[in-house]
């Protein structure tokens, strides 16, 4: 078992390292963080005061957390839809990857997990940093929303980059899936609560974000980690995580599977 | 004359070329509506919890917002694909471009021309016009000479962002996101009462990347209302400056760029 797993560690490590060399495309990302955070700040600290200084559970302090959390994540969860795993499929170089002794599923979302998990060190960390001294923010002073934030976190990653590689195995059947990524692009940021909690959004949208897995990658690691949401109720949302991602992580095999009879009958 | 209908005959095999995957188009056609409306959807979310943001009721930002996302749609119609250069000069296909008789930057901007983002524009005209309809405006020849004015120097002020983000690619080699956060974040910006600004948001959003001038202060005007500090409703009437301001600063940048360019050694 141990010997099986070995190579997605090395995968994993290897998506880190890959992604450590582009240092200046990090700092890019967080002058892009950083900047939108502040406009984050600018328009929905003008909402809660608006509300007299208080708007569906969150006050300056817990918005403040809010926008540098997510601004904090928006590097490592997937909410743009492109993965390497995509170009692979269009120019036809997957079928070495069917070729290795490693689950294509599997490899492709644990590489992409440890690019991610490296962008929290030049991007996540110091967003949040930012937003702690220049603006302030309030966040729980107990370490168990932190212990279980860290676990929501990494499940919310790891929920992106499965999702992006069900929206990668579109290519197994078209020829261009830039529209599908487009797509996911759009839809994901807004109902996973990149610009707006989605406990401000009027009721039935709060519905419908909720029967997708999109809050299960931003909003609910955020509401875990700055502790508006504790106790019972954050395990709860640490379940729902989980959950999605067993069925999105099934959902990819059998994909997987029709895809490469696909792409097999197109000759490769 | 004969250089304008090599152009055409460009742009014309750039549409035809779209077209041809027809599934892919639709979805193209329909993600750009989407992007409009979860856009204005993200406005609206924030209006739903209170009446009034930074001075300005919902159907009154419909004005801001329609004014700069037009000027944005029609910018990133003709001028997004400049997004596409830092490719461009990793992969080589740049030294094609400076081999053509013809200006880089032109090259450049009629390269791609992005139909898919037609369908956008549509979501801010028709929040301008509902804006229009629904809010009450003092109609006078000078109101409709400002939406004019704005509409044009919105289109001006967003396409020198992109050019003048292009420019900066030359040094930034995969560091887009840097440009991205001034160009997208701009736009994120253009659709904001730009009362909730704080000082160093007025500065580079008011007037350094003029992204007041796109929607915030026409709206101001047309709608009657009383600016913040520092951004009086009259400075409307100096949109066309800005635009200027904005052009100046993306062709020096543009120029830097374009000669500190070594090749891509392809």
């Amino acid at each position: 078992m141990r010997a099986s797993l070995l190579p997605y560690w090395r995968l994993l490590v290897a998506g880190i390292r890959q992604q450590s060399t582009y240092r200046l495309a990090a700092l890019g990302g967080l002058v892009a963080n950083a900047t939108f955070g502040f406009l984050k700040v600018a328009v929905l600290f003008a909402t809660v005061e608006a509300a007299g200084g208080e708007l569906g559970g969150y006050d300056v302090g817990t918005m403040s957390a809010y926008i540098w959390l997510s601004q904090g994540m928006l590097g490592s969860v997937n909410l743009f839809g492109r993965s390497d795993i995509a170009d692979r499929i269009k120019d036809g170089s997957v079928t070495t990857d069917f070729l290795r002794p490693l689950d294509v599923q599997a490899a492709a979302i644990v590489q992409e997990v440890g690019k991610s998990l490296w962008a929290l060190v030049p991007r996540g960390i110091p967003s949040v940093l930012i937003g702690a001294v220049v603006v302030g923010m309030s966040m729980p002073s107990s370490p168990w929303p932190y212990l279980l934030g860290l676990i929501s976190l990494v499940l919310g990653i790891t929920l992106g980059a499965a999702v992006v590689y069900l929206v990668a195995t579109t290519g197994f059947w078209m020829v261009e899936t830039r529209g599908v990524q487009v797509l996911y692009m759009v839809i994901s940021g807004f109902l996973a609560g990149l610009f707006v909690p989605i406990s401000l959004f009027p009721q039935w949208l709060h519905a419908l974000a909720t029967a997708t897995p999109f809050p299960s990658m931003m909003m609910y690691p955020i509401d875990v980690l700055s502790g508006r949401v504790d106790g019972l109720a954050s395990l709860g949302l640490v379940a729902a995580q989980v959950g999605w991602l067993g069925a999105v992580a099934l959902i990819g095999q059998i994909v997987t599977r029709r895809g490469r009879h696909k792409l097999e009958v197109q000759g490769g | 004359m004969a250089d304008l209908a090599a152009y055409r005959a460009v742009l014309a095999s750039r549409v035809r070329a779209q077209r041809s995957y027809k599934a892919n188009f639709r979805i193209d056609l329909l993600s750009s509506l989407l992007i409009g409306i979860i856009e204005l959807a993200e406005v609206w979310v924030l209006f739903h919890n209170v009446h009034s943001l930074g001075g300005f009721t919902f159907s009154q930002i419909l004005l801001v917002f329609g004014l700069a996302d037009v000027a944005f749609s029609f910018t990133d119609l003709a001028f997004g694909h400049c997004d596409n250069l830092p490719t461009y000069i990793r992969a080589g296909t740049l030294d094609v471009f400076y081999l053509r008789p013809q200006p880089l930057l032109l090259q450049l901007i009629t390269s791609d021309i992005s139909l898919r983002r037609l369908t956008r524009a549509m979501v801010g005209i028709a929040c301008v016009v509902t804006a229009l309809v629904v809010n009450d405006i003092a109609w006078s020849p000078s109101v409709v000479a400002l939406l004019a004015l704005s509409m044009v120097s919105g289109f001006a002020v967003f396409s020198a962002l992109f050019v003048w983000a292009a420019g900066a690619q030359f040094f930034l080699i995969n560091g887009a996101e840097m440009t991205n956060a001034f160009v997208y974040g701009g736009r994120y910006a253009a659709t904001q009462p730009g009362a909730v600004w704080n000082r160093p948001l007025k500065v580079l959003f008011g007037f350094f990347f003029p992204m007041a001038f796109t929607g915030y202060l026409p709206a101001l005007e047309i709608l009657g209302l009383p600016g913040p500090e520092w951004l009086p409703s009259w400075l409307a009437w100096c949109t066309p400056l800005a635009a200027i301001w904005a052009w100046a600063m993306a062709l020096l940048f543009w120029r830097i760029g374009v000669r500190h360019y070594q090749g891509g050694g392809g």
